[in-house]
C-alpha cells in the first residue's frame, strides 16, 4: 500500500482536511472530558450510604405550640411528647422497627463535631456527623455492626440540642475508629468529643454522613451514633417498614400520628419520605447534568461523524474523474476504498493527536477553575479509539460508493 | 441584487439537499444545545437587583482569628457575623442603610376552626431592610425604627401568605398567630422572590423556594425564641450555650449582614471603620490577631459564596464546545461546497461580477443555512428546556425559561454563526482565478 496518492490528494484540500482535523480534535477533547465528568457523577451516586435503604423512612415534624424547653419541666414535657409517638408508630402493624433519629443519610441536615484522644483537643482530630437517636437507631437503619454491642435502653439520655448531658458511651463508623486509632483497637476506648470523654462500645462498618455538599466530602463516611434523644420542638423519627411494606406503613404513620395530634406540622413535601424519595430529590442535580452532559456528548459525535460522511461524500463527487482514471489504469475497487479509508485515517490520527493534547490541556483548565480530578489517561486512550473508529464507519459508505465509480468516467469529460 | 442572491442561495441549496440538511442541524444542534444551557446559567447567575447590587455591600469580620479554617479558604474571614460584631455594626449605624438578617421558621396559625398550621419561612432583620433592597410592597410598609429596638410584635407578610391567611386585601393593622402569639401587620409585600435570594446566600443557598412569607423584627425572633432555620457555624472545638443566649455569647456565626454604601467615598469609609472596629477589638483582646476584613460588593460576594453552581458553568461550557464544533463542522462543508461551484464563480467573474459581489452571494447563502438552522434551533430549544424542567431539580430548572430574549438570542446566534462559519469560504471562493476556470472547463 503506497501513501503517495493519498498525500498528493489531502494536499488539494488543505483547508478542509484542517478543518475535519479540528472538528475532530474538539471533538475528542470535549467527549473525554465530558465523560469524566459523567463518570463521576455516576460514582457519586452510587455511592452506599450504608444503611438498608430499602423500607427505611424519615418523619419530620415539629409540634404546633410546643413547651419552649427552656426549663426541665419543659424538657420533660417535650420528651414525652416524642415518647409518645415513637410508642404510636412502634404499634403499627406495617412498622418493624422505629427509633428518635435527628439525621438520616442524604436528607442533609447535619450536626457535627470533633473527635480527638484527649481533653485538650490536641494532637488527631477528626472531624464527624452526629447521629442522635436511641437504642434502636443501629438496627432500624440497618447499618451492619462490625465490632462490640448496641447501645442498651438505660444509656440512652434526652435533653435539648443544646443541653449539657454529654453520652458517655457512643458506636462509631469504621473510618472515624480507624483514624482515631489506626492500629485497630478502638473498641473500649476513651475518645473526646468537643472535649468531653465517651467510650467507644461499638464500630459499624459504614454510614455516610447526612450532608452530600463539597465542605463535608473529605469525612463523607465519618459518623458517630450518639445515644441521646434531642428534645425540641420539632423531632425525627427514623421508620423500618416491614419488608415490602414501604407505602403502607408511610401512610399509617401520616394516620396515626395526625390522630395523636392534628395540629403537628408535617407537610406533605418532607414530613414522611422513604430514603429512597430522600437519595431521588438529593441527586437530581447530578442526573440532570450527567443526561444533559451525556446528550451533548451524543449530538457532538454524531454531528462530526456526519461531517466527514458529508465531506468525504463531496470529496468522492468531485474526484469521480481521477477515481475512473485510477481504475482505469488498473486500480481495483478495493484499492479506491482503501485510499478514502486511509485517507481517513491519516485525517483522523491528526485529529486525535492534536485531540489529546487539547483534551488534556481542557482538563487542566477546569481542575484550575472548577472543582475538577485529573482525567485518567484509559479515558483519553478509549476517546482516540472510538473516534478512530467512528472515523471509519462515516467514511465507509461515501468510500463504497467511490469504489464503485467504472473505470469508463475516465473517459468522459468533466 | 439581494433578492437574486437569494434565488442563487436556494438553487444551490436545493441542488445538494443532503448537505444542506446536514449543515442546518448542525448548526441548529449546536445552536439549542449552547441556548438551553444559557438559559439555566442565565438563571442561575442574573442579578436580581441590578439597579442597586453596586451599592450594596456584605461586611465580612474575623472573629475567628487565623488559626481557624472558615471553609471559604485560609485567611479568609467567615461569611456570616457573630451576634455581637453584626449588633455593635448595627448600633453604630455607619452605613446609609443596614441590616442583620438571619433565617427563620415560625407557625403560622390561621384564625377560625379545624384550620391547620402552616410552616412559614422567613427573615429576622431591621426596618432598614425593606428601603435597602427596594422591597416592593402591595399594602403598608415596613416597621419603625423604634420597633427594632422594642423587639415589638410586627410582622410583613408575603402576597401569598396574605391571601392564604386572610384571603387577600388591605390586611394592615390585622392580627396574625406566628407561634401562638398575636404579630400586627404593618405592611404586604407584592409578589417578591428574587433568585438568587442575595440578601442571605449563606443561610438559604441562594435558590429555592417560594419566596419568603415572613419578616418580622431580628430582636424579636430571638426573644421570642423563634426557630433559626439559618445556618450556624462555630469555631473548631466551640459549642455554644443552649438556645439563642448561648448563640449571641459565642463566636460562632449565624447573622448575614449588609449595607448600602452610595459611592466610593462611602465605601473607603466603611472599610476604614470595619479595620477600627477590628483594631478595637483587638486592643479589647476579643480578638488576638489583626484585623483581616472584607467588604465585598454583593456581585463579587455571590461569586465567593459560588453561588452559581460549578455544574452549570461546567456544561455551559461543553455546551459551547459543541456550538464551536458544529461552526467548524459548517465551515468545512461549505467550503467544499462552495469551492465545488469554481466553474460558476469563473463565469460570473468573467461576466463582471466584483469580488465584493461574490462575497456577498456566498455570505446570503450562508445567511440562508443560518435561518434553517436557527428555525431547527428554536424548535430544539424548547424540547431542551422542556427536558431541563424535567431533569434538574425545580429549584434550578424554574429559573430556565423559554422567553422571547432567548429566543431572539437563538435566531441570532445561529445566523451569526453561520454567517461565522461562512466567511473563510467566501473568502476563498472569491479568489478563485476567472481564467483558470474558464481554461479547465
Amino acid at each position: 500500500m503506497r501513501l503517495h496518492p493519498t498525500l498528493s490528494a489531502l494536499r488539494q484540500h488543505k483547508a478542509g482536511v484542517l478543518l475535519i482535523v479540528l472538528q475532530i480534535a474538539l471533538t475528542l477533547a470535549i467527549v473525554c472530558n465530558a465523560i469524566f465528568v459523567i463518570g463521576q457523577r455516576i460514582e457519586r451516586m452510587n455511592r452506599p450510604t450504608g444503611t438498608v435503604e430499602d423500607g427505611l423512612i424519615r418523619i419530620s415534624q415539629s409540634w404546633f405550640g410546643a413547651p419552649a424547653g427552656d426549663d426541665a419541666a419543659s424538657v420533660e414535657k417535650l420528651d414525652a411528647l416524642q415518647r409518645t409517638d415513637l410508642a404510636t408508630l412502634r404499634n403499627l402493624p406495617d412498622v418493624q422497627d422505629v427509633a428518635a433519629s435527628t439525621s438520616m443519610p442524604l436528607q442533609g441536615m447535619i450536626y457535627s463535631g470533633t473527635l480527638s484522644l484527649n481533653a485538650q483537643q490536641t494532637g488527631v482530630a477528626v472531624s464527624a456527623a452526629y447521629y442522635y437517636g436511641d437504642e434502636h437507631l443501629r438496627p432500624t437503619l440497618g447499618v451492619r455492626l462490625i465490632a462490640g454491642r448496641d447501645f442498651r435502653a438505660d444509656e440512652i439520655l434526652h435533653r435539648t440540642l443544646t443541653g449539657e448531658a454529654a453520652p458517655s458511651v457512643i458506636i462509631v463508623s469504621k473510618p472515624v475508629a480507624g483514624k482515631l486509632f489506626p492500629d485497630g483497637d478502638a473498641l473500649g476506648k476513651t475518645v473526646y468529643q468537643d472535649g468531653k470523654p465517651a467510650t467507644i462500645v461499638g464500630i459499624v462498618e459504614r454510614l455516610q454522613t447526612p450532608t452530600t455538599a463539597k465542605w463535608g466530602s473529605a469525612w463523607d463516611y465519618n459518623s458517630v451514633l450518639e445515644p441521646i434523644r434531642v428534645d425540641g420542638a420539632s423531632a425525627s423519627y427514623a421508620v423500618r417498614a416491614r419488608p415490602g411494606r414501604e407505602q403502607a406503613a408511610m401512610r399509617e404513620a401520616r394516620k396515626a400520628l395526625l390522630a395523636v395530634d392534628p395540629l403537628r406540622v408535617m407537610p406533605d413535601s418532607w414530613g414522611i419520605q422513604s430514603l429512597s424519595q430522600i437519595r431521588d430529590k438529593i441527586y437530581r442535580a447530578d442526573r440532570g447534568m450527567a443526561l444533559m452532559m451525556a446528550a451533548v456528548c451524543l449530538i457532538l459525535v454524531v454531528v462530526t461523524a456526519a461531517g466527514i460522511a458529508g465531506l468525504t461524500s463531496f470529496w468522492v463527487g468531485q474526484r469521480r474523474k481521477q477515481i475512473g482514471v485510477r481504475r482505469a489504469l488498473g486500480a481495483r475497487r478495493i484499492d479506491i476504498l482503501r485510499h478514502f479509508q486511509v485517507e481517513n485515517l491519516l485525517i483522523a490520527g491528526g485529529g486525535v493527536l492534536l485531540g489529546v493534547v487539547l483534551a488534556l490541556a481542557l482538563n487542566l483548565w477546569l481542575m484550575t477553575h472548577y472543582e475538577m480530578a485529573r482525567l485518567p489517561l484509559p479515558y483519553v486512550g478509549i476517546g482516540v479509539l472510538a473516534m478512530l473508529v467512528i472515523g471509519q464507519a462515516a467514511v465507509f459508505m461515501p468510500a463504497r460508493r467511490a469504489s464503485h465509480v467504472p473505470p469508463v468516467v475516465a473517459t468522459r469529460a468533466a | 441584487m439581494f433578492g437574486y442572491y437569494l434565488d442563487l442561495a436556494l438553487r444551490s441549496l436545493k441542488r445538494s439537499p443532503g448537505l444542506t440538511a446536514l449543515m442546518m442541524l448542525a448548526i441548529g444542534f449546536g445552536v439549542a444545545a449552547s441556548m438551553t444551557t444559557w438559559s439555566v446559567f442565565r438563571g442561575v447567575s442574573g442579578d436580581p437587583i441590578p439597579w442597586k447590587s453596586a451599592q450594596l455591600f456584605v461586611p465580612q469580620i474575623d472573629s475567628w482569628g487565623p488559626s481557624q479554617k472558615s471553609g471559604a479558604g485560609l485567611h479568609e474571614p467567615p461569611d456570616a457575623l457573630a451576634y455581637a460584631d453584626a449588633i455593635a455594626l448595627m448600633h453604630d449605624r455607619r452605613a446609609a442603610l443596614q441590616s442583620a438578617i438571619y433565617a427563620v421558621a415560625p407557625t403560622v396559625l390561621p384564625a377560625g376552626e379545624g384550620r391547620s398550621p402552616i410552616p412559614v419561612f422567613g427573615f429576622g432583620v431591621y426596618g432598614e431592610f425593606f428601603p435597602m433592597l427596594d422591597v416592593p410592597f402591595r399594602y403598608g410598609s415596613g416597621w419603625q425604627a423604634g420597633d427594632d429596638g422594642d423587639g415589638a410584635p410586627v410582622i410583613v407578610i408575603s402576597d401569598a401568605l396574605n391571601r392564604q391567611v386572610f384571603g387577600g386585601g388591605n390586611s394592615v393593622g390585622r392580627n396574625i398567630d406566628l407561634d401562638g402569639r398575636d404579630y400586627r401587620v404593618t405592611g404586604v409585600l407584592k409578589p417578591w422572590n428574587p433568585q438568587p435570594m442575595f440578601f442571605d446566600v449563606v443561610d438559604t443557598g441562594g435558590f429555592g423556594g417560594n419566596g419568603p412569607d415572613v419578616f418580622v423584627p431580628l430582636q424579636r425572633a430571638i426573644a421570642s425564641g423563634m426557630e433559626n432555620a439559618g445556618a450556624v457555624n462555630c469555631p473548631k472545638g466551640v459549642q455554644p450555650g443552649a438556645g439563642y443566649a448561648g448563640l449571641q455569647k459565642s463566636n460562632c456565626v449565624w447573622l448575614a449582614y449588609m449595607v448600602e454604601l452610595d459611592d466610593e467615598s462611602a465605601v473607603q469609609n466603611y472599610r476604614q471603620y470595619l479595620d477600627n472596629y477590628a483594631s478595637v477589638q483587638q486592643k479589647l483582646g476579643r480578638f488576638d490577631w489583626p484585623p483581616n476584613n472584607r467588604l465585598r460588593d454583593m456581585r463579587a460576594f455571590l461569586d465567593h459564596e459560588h453561588v452559581v453552581p460549578d455544574d452549570t458553568r461546567v456544561s455551559l461550557l461543553v455546551a459551547l464546545g459543541l456550538l464551536l464544533v458544529c461552526l467548524v463542522n459548517t465551515a468545512g462543508l461549505m467550503l467544499a461546497k462552495f469551492l465545488r461551484r469554481s466553474g460558476e464563480i469563473g463565469v460570473r467573474r468573467a461576466l463582471g461580477a466584483s469580488r465584493r459581489a461574490i462575497h456577498a452571494q456566498f455570505l446570503t447563502e450562508a445567511a440562508v443555512i443560518g435561518v434553517g438552522g436557527s428555525a431547527l434551533g428554536l424548535l430544539l430549544t424548547a424540547i431542551g428546556v422542556f427536558a431541563v424542567n424535567r431533569m434538574l431539580p425545580p429549584r434550578l430548572a424554574e429559573l430556565a425559561r423559554i422567553e422571547p430574549a432567548l429566543l431572539l438570542l437563538t435566531v441570532v446566534v445561529a445566523i451569526a454563526a453561520s454567517v461565522l462559519a461562512g466567511l473563510y469560504p467566501t473568502f476563498r471562493a472569491a479568489r478563485v482565478q476567472p481564467a483558470w476556470q474558464l481554461k479547465t472547463n
